[in-house]
């Protein structure tokens, strides 16, 4: 039977693996597509290829559907998320003239505490600090002021939008102090010897929500097998990703030049947690950095759409109830539950939770026996209760 | 009359900002300027204070306008919203050309649609031009490759050029591959034989 082809979005990053690996290793075949992989150079792009129809579906920012369900996009046809691709990933860098100083201050780069990098941070830097994020709707973003704002940077804070490839120059130009970026950027930044690695995105907030696929809701309607299919191959292809021992083999596929095209060590370190985070060569281990399918990390909760609406919505002047309602609604945990219940996903009880609550990972009843949950909880023990979801 | 309309270009290659510039000087007199360099864009924005940015659809400095479009107030006035609400025909038009226009809020579609056309329709010939110039330059490669997998058949079989040109062509034809592979091959065959 030939395949479907299925044109799909990515941005050059470790958590496009799902993508990559699912073509590679033929879990989409297995569905009967044919993945035609489109590497882009902007977060923008991706959003306008998929709402003009360039492409089927896309990997996208988490937070960039929930600005779209708030008007704070273009004027496109309606975008769901339908299942998280990865969570974590990201790594937050100081410049090397930044860590100089905190390293002189007593501070021991131990790349986990959040609250004694932050206060290290502030000690270092007590006037103004920039710092880099990918994109003006992403985690990076939600965690750098989630996290600085708990260590009394606000108002002294100034964050601006570095596309990820330029992270390093605009350090080096002296434009910003600190980024927080998805690897391989950061690492690729501290091996120029431009940068020092500060904390992991996990350390902040143990399961950010980092990357989901995206697709056009009428797509989803109106094309409810080929939906299902795609979400299969890439839902088993982030189980393959969640092997540990299969991380080594991801990076060397992920790192050829049509996809990353870069040094296989370099996607590795972010692959397997085991980063550099000073240009003198400390490492650092962090497992569970950047997580695939473990601890049901594809389930795109609703109350999440809630947690990334409330603060979008407060930062551009828009009243929080109706646009954590909005952007509930483009968070399909539906399609995910009736799409990836054939293929085995455990499926909770419930499509939202309290955010932050889960200080490590649980076990909780399941739509079928028992699953387990990743441990979600917010360094400063933040938790968010979204509204009541139906 | 309508004031002269303020358009910004942002294009690293010289070579594709000249016909999108000329494009647009014959829809009228605009004030156009090219921005090349990737650091300092919101700056440089800002001094320019356009009523229009182009700027490749896949160009990653992209996503450093929005965050431009969305921070800029009614006094500021760099860039305000992203291409033309109004008509889904051009702007699908623009994204299938790979270009996205930053417009400000409130100019005259019937303003904004003259500009787009002219960037839309110069970025297809340029993406035209540069398939047409590569399609050439592999051509001219096949060519030489041709001719050197001649001059090897030449020499060691003791043929002429016409002898040489139709050995090579039966043999992709009995292989099944065009003949600029099969010179191709034997071209490198010939290199590693050729103990110099």
């Amino acid at each position: 039977m030939p395949l479907t082809p299925l044109r799909l979005g990515y941005v050059p990053l470790i958590d496009a693996a799902p993508l990559i690996v699912a073509r590679e290793l033929g879990f989409a075949a297995e569905e009967g597509l044919e993945f035609q992989l489109l590497r882009l150079g902007a977060w923008a792009q991706a959003r306008d290829m998929l709402g003009a129809g360039l492409i089927e579906a896309a990997h996208m920012l988490v937070p960039m559907p929930v600005a779209q369900a708030l008007g704070l996009g273009p004027a496109l046809p309606d975008l769901d998320l339908v299942m998280f691709l990865s969570q974590g990933g990201q790594a937050v860098a100081v410049s090397a003239a930044l860590a100089a100083s905190m390293r002189e201050q007593g501070h021991d780069f131990d790349f986990w505490d959040a609250r004694k990098a932050g206060l290290a941070l502030h000690r270092a830097a007590p006037g103004r600090l920039r710092v880099g994020v990918p994109f003006h709707f992403s985690t990076q973003l939600e965690l750098i002021r989630h996290w600085l704002g708990a260590c009394g940077f606000d108002p002294a804070l100034e964050v601006v939008t570095v596309p990820p490839p330029l992270m390093a120059e605009s350090m080096a130009a002296g434009e910003v102090d600190a980024f927080c970026v998805g690897e391989p950027w950061a690492s690729s930044a501290v091996d120029r010897g431009l940068a020092a690695l500060l904390l992991p995105g996990t350390a902040i907030w143990a399961s950010p929500p980092e990357k989901g696929l995206v697709l056009r809701r009428d797509f989803t309607e109106s094309q409810p097998q080929l939906t299902g299919a795609l979400m299969r191959a890439v839902w088993r292809a982030g189980r393959w990703l969640d092997e540990p021992e299969n991380r080594d083999t991801a990076a060397e596929i992920l790192s050829r030049r049509e996809y990353l095209d870069l040094p296989a060590e370099l996607a590795e370190r972010g692959l397997t947690g085991r980063l550099q985070v000073t240009p003198l060569g400390e490492i650092r281990h962090v497992p569970g950095f950047v997580a695939f399918h473990a601890g049901a990390a594809n389930f795109p909760w609703k109350s999440l759409a809630a947690f990334f609406a409330q603060r979008i919505a407060l930062r551009h002047g828009l009243e929080p109830a109706p646009a954590m309602e909005k952007a509930m609604a483009h968070f399909r945990t539906d399609l995910y539950r009736r799409h990836l219940r054939e293929a085995g996903a455990a499926l909770p009880g419930a499509s939202a939770r309290l955010e932050g609550a889960l200080a490590e990972d649980r076990e909780v009843a399941a739509e079928k026996g028992q699953m387990i949950l990743r441990a979600d909880a917010f360094f400063d023990g933040t938790v968010f209760e979204p509204p009541f979801a139906g | 009359m309508d004031k002269r309309l303020s358009i910004v270009v942002i294009e690293p290659d010289p070579e594709r900002a000249a016909p999108i510039v000329d494009g647009l000087r014959e829809i009228g007199d605009h004030d156009i300027r090219i921005i090349s360099e990737e650091t300092g864009l919101a700056r440089h924005i800002a001094e320019c204070r356009p009523d229009i940015v182009l700027i490749d659809l896949a160009n990653p400095s992209r996503d450093v306008l929005e965050e431009l479009a969305l921070a800029s107030g009614p006094t500021e006035r760099p860039v305000a919203m992203f291409v033309d609400r109004s008509d889904e025909h051009l702007t699908r038009a623009a994204v299938e050309a790979g270009i996205s226009a930053y417009v400000v809020d409130g100019l005259r579609p019937d303003r904004i649609k003259p500009v787009l056309d002219a960037a839309v329709a110069r970025f297809h010939m340029f993406q035209r031009m540069r398939a047409e110039l590569a399609a050439t330059r592999a051509a001219l490669e096949e060519r030489k490759v041709i001719d050197r997998a001649k001059a090897v058949l030449m020499k060691a079989r003791g043929i002429d050029e016409e002898a040489a040109y139709a050995l090579l062509r039966k043999t992709a034809m009995d292989q099944g591959k065009r003949v600029a592979e099969i010179a191709q091959q034997l071209v490198l065959a010939a290199g590693l034989l050729s103990c110099r």
